[in-house]
């Protein structure tokens, strides 16, 4: 099958066979980085910019060192402030970024939607490093190629995501994802935390988080942000922890095997007790090699897509 | 576009009158004579040098209006003066609009009513101002209503904001009493959508937007009901848009509270699916809402407790609309494609008859605000809108006589434009 999107901006919509070759691709660039020289050619014609309007240690550091193992060029910056506060659009930023002759643009934005904005507005590919609340699409990738080495398959596999799914684009990426592979998804958290009518999704609700455990083959435990608690979304970290934190405990409770992910980064102590994230369970770093090859993945096929459509004779 | 020209003597032949209480129709020619309508019925003047109009295949009815525009001026004249919104309106078919006071400075005192009034002195368009509830639009002290309305204000609203503390509203709605105006609100509990951008359903949960649900509508819309009923005041709800505030205020109309209200055409043909791509365009307040509730909201129009269709025209520039969902303005505008839509979605959509339909945009509005009911009769001021009912027409926002082009039905196909309009002294032939 052929990569044919421009850009990528949301798992919701994309279809297995997609999914399964952006995964497929993963694997053998996953293969490149054990390499002792970890970096091939690929790419060197192509110049990215990532563009973080957020502050993203892990992510940016993903997509820069995806960047650099398949040659390409690449420049960062960090925009601290939103474009409003700068006073220059989000849409002048971009065009300026472009007309310095970049092929891509990697961008993460606190504003849910601002990379579909910015791909009406480019020449150049987009791709959603993580946009507010909406999407994560490569995490959502790397969180499915690490269920599928660990597991060997995604079809009928049983993911609960737990914690704060309102507020969580690492949910949403994975939940669409994972459907489209054959997942079954469950969302676990308070009721204030869970945005309405998230049946609709397609997946199973619950607020027990004994009972997510019961059912999964694996946790996808997501990290729980201090300012909602100001918002009164939940009384107090204590109580979350007491409710809704992943512990030995529960695991030992249930009874059996469970692997756990994490998007990053941890609050030890509150969604997950500290010494489960180092256990066997985790497969937390494994995520984090995995964001790599899958980042390389995606830079690649959109390349080879851009390609295509650049001269469609060849 | 083209000026109105001074209606000295014009006729238009070949027209129907358009009743709107029975929907019958009549053929009729009209004569109009320094602005007034001369003569109607069959006119054969061998010898007419005046303006002659073939106005066949068009339908005359008393001149629009719309109840709820902004029109930025004074502050925001990049965006929109009282000159080009005249404009816009008369592209749009009306004769008559009335501006909103969420203007800098806000149209709570005399000297900004005065200046409105004085920016459209020539205009064929009339203004009818709505001036601020509460000085400043700060929701603290009521403005100085009886000077406002000798100064020509028609009604009171704090639009763009609710009156959130319930005690100005009691006093607005008691004292606006004396001079028979209604006040107008823009009904959201503002605890419960703080933050929002959207309305709060499945199409929010999965597009990560913030959401502003209904009920922050519902119980501003309950609690003003109850004032009304508990004051025996004149509320009028701007903008209804949920199902819920439809059965409210069907409720309270049958238990004789006097309330009125009013939907957009947006509220009426779109569905929350539309921001699906995050386009700015369709980021409004209130939010559109869900199939069930565009449903509800035809519901009411066909039923009455809604009767005012009204655009909620709210020009935004193009910068700061082209940003990400979140950081744009709420707002569209609405005078150019009202028309339009209500004949594609509630006449062809089998919702309203043609005349009920140009009811709730004509005699309507101005039942609510208590002016003079228009009549197309011999010896009345000419104050008409022609249409033309049949003419298919595509939205090229790149036309628009508006200062903005903040429209979600860009590209669309609409049925029915304005043909020719009459008023003040004025008319105009509408040329594409």
């Amino acid at each position: 099958m052929e990569f044919r999107r421009r850009h990528l901006l949301e798992l919701e919509g994309m279809s297995r066979e997609e999914l399964t070759l952006i995964l497929d691709t993963a694997e053998t660039f996953r293969e490149v980085l054990e390499r002792p020289i970890p970096k091939v050619p690929t790419l060197r014609a192509l110049t990215v910019a990532n563009v973080f309007f957020e502050p993203s240690t892990r992510t940016r550091l993903s997509f820069e060192l995806a960047e650099k193992r398949l040659s390409a060029d690449l420049v960062s910056f960090a925009a601290a402030t939103s474009s409003v506060l700068k006073g220059e659009t989000l849409k002048d930023t971009a065009r300026n970024i472009e007309a310095m002759k970049v092929d891509m643009v990697v961008i993460r934005h606190s504003a849910a939607g601002a990379p579909h904005f910015l791909s009406r507005c480019l020449g150049a590919s987009v791709i959603n490093a993580g946009d507010g609340c909406h999407e994560h699409p490569t995490q959502g990738l790397l969180d499915m190629m690490t269920l599928r080495h660990k597991f060997g398959r995604l079809e009928g596999l049983k993911v609960a995501i737990v914690g704060d799914i309102e507020h969580s684009r690492v949910a949403r990426s994975n939940l669409h994802g994972l459907r489209a592979m054959g997942a079954e998804v469950l969302l676990c958290g308070p009721t204030t935390l869970l945005p309405v009518e998230a049946e609709r999704w397609g997946v199973q609700v619950t607020h027990d988080l004994d009972e997510a455990i019961s059912w999964a083959d694996a946790l996808n435990v997501l990290r729980i942000q201090k300012e909602r608690q100001g918002a009164g979304l939940f009384p107090s970290l204590r109580e979350y922890h007491a409710r809704f934190g992943v512990t030995r405990r529960r695991l030992e409770r249930a009874g059996k095997e469970i692997t756990i992910l994490h998007p990053g980064p941890i609050n030890r102590g509150v969604e997950i007790e500290s010494d489960l994230a180092d256990s066997e369970f985790s497969v937390i770093l494994d995520q984090v090699t995995n964001g790599v090859a899958v980042r390389m993945a995606v830079l690649y096929l959109l390349a080879g897509a851009r390609g295509a459509l650049e001269s469609p004779s060849q | 576009m083209n000026q109105p020209q001074p209606a000295r003597e014009v006729l238009f032949k070949g027209t129907r009158l358009l009743d709107l209480d029975t929907g019958s129709e009549q053929h009729t020619d009209i004569l109009i004579v320094d602005g007034v309508i001369a003569e109607l019925g069959q006119i054969d003047i061998p010898t007419f040098d005046g303006e002659l109009i073939d106005a066949g295949g068009t339908i005359a009815v008393p001149g629009l209006m719309d109840m709820h525009v902004h029109l930025r001026e004074p502050g925001r004249e990049d965006e929109e003066t009282v000159e080009s919104g005249c404009r816009a309106a008369m592209a749009g078919g009306f004769t008559a609009v009335c501006p909103m006071p969420n203007t800098d400075p806000v149209a709570d005192k005399r000297e900004v009513l005065d200046f409105l009034k004085e920016r459209a002195r020539d205009q064929l368009v009339e203004l009818f101002p709505i001036a601020a509830v509460s000085k400043g639009r700060k929701g603290e002290e009521i403005a100085e209503m009886g000077e406002l309305v000798d100064a020509g204000a028609v009604a009171f609203s704090d639009d763009g904001d609710p009156v959130h503390n319930a005690a100005v509203m009691r006093r607005a709605l008691e004292y606006a009493k004396m001079f028979g105006r209604p006040v107008i609100d823009h009904c959201q509990e503002l605890t419960l959508t703080a933050g929002g951008v959207m309305n709060e359903g499945f199409v929010s949960t999965n597009l990560g937007l913030p959401g502003m649900p209904a009920i922050a509508e519902e119980i501003m819309v309950a609690r003003d009901l109850l004032l009304a009923k508990f004051t025996g005041g004149r509320l009028h709800i701007a903008h209804v848009s949920t199902a819920g505030a439809v059965e409210l205020i069907r409720r309270a109309r049958a238990e004789g509270v006097q309330v009125t209200c009013e939907v957009t055409p947006h509220h009426f043909t779109l569905t929350d699916q539309a921001v699906v791509g995050f386009d700015a365009n369709t980021k409004m307040n209130p939010p559109l809402r869900t199939a069930a509730d565009v449903e509800a909201v035809r519901a009411g129009l066909r039923d009455g407790t809604i009767q005012v269709i009204a655009s909620d025209h709210a020009p935004h520039a193009v910068e700061e609309k082209e940003v990400e969902f979140a950081a744009a303005p709420f707002g569209i505008i609405g005078l150019e494609t009202s028309l339009g839509l209500v004949l594609r979605e509630l006449v062809d959509g089998k919702v309203l008859s043609l005349a009920q339909a140009l009811k709730a945009m004509s005699a309507a509005p101005r039942a609510v605000l208590g002016l003079p009911e228009v009549k197309i009769a011999k010896g009345a001021m000419a104050n008409v809108t022609f249409i033309d009912p049949q003419v298919e027409w595509v939205v090229d926002k790149s036309r628009f006589q508006s200062r903005c082009r903040n429209t979600p039905f860009h590209g669309w196909t609409l049925r029915g434009r304005v043909f020719a309009l009459c008023n003040k002294g004025l008319y105009w032939r509408a040329r594409w």
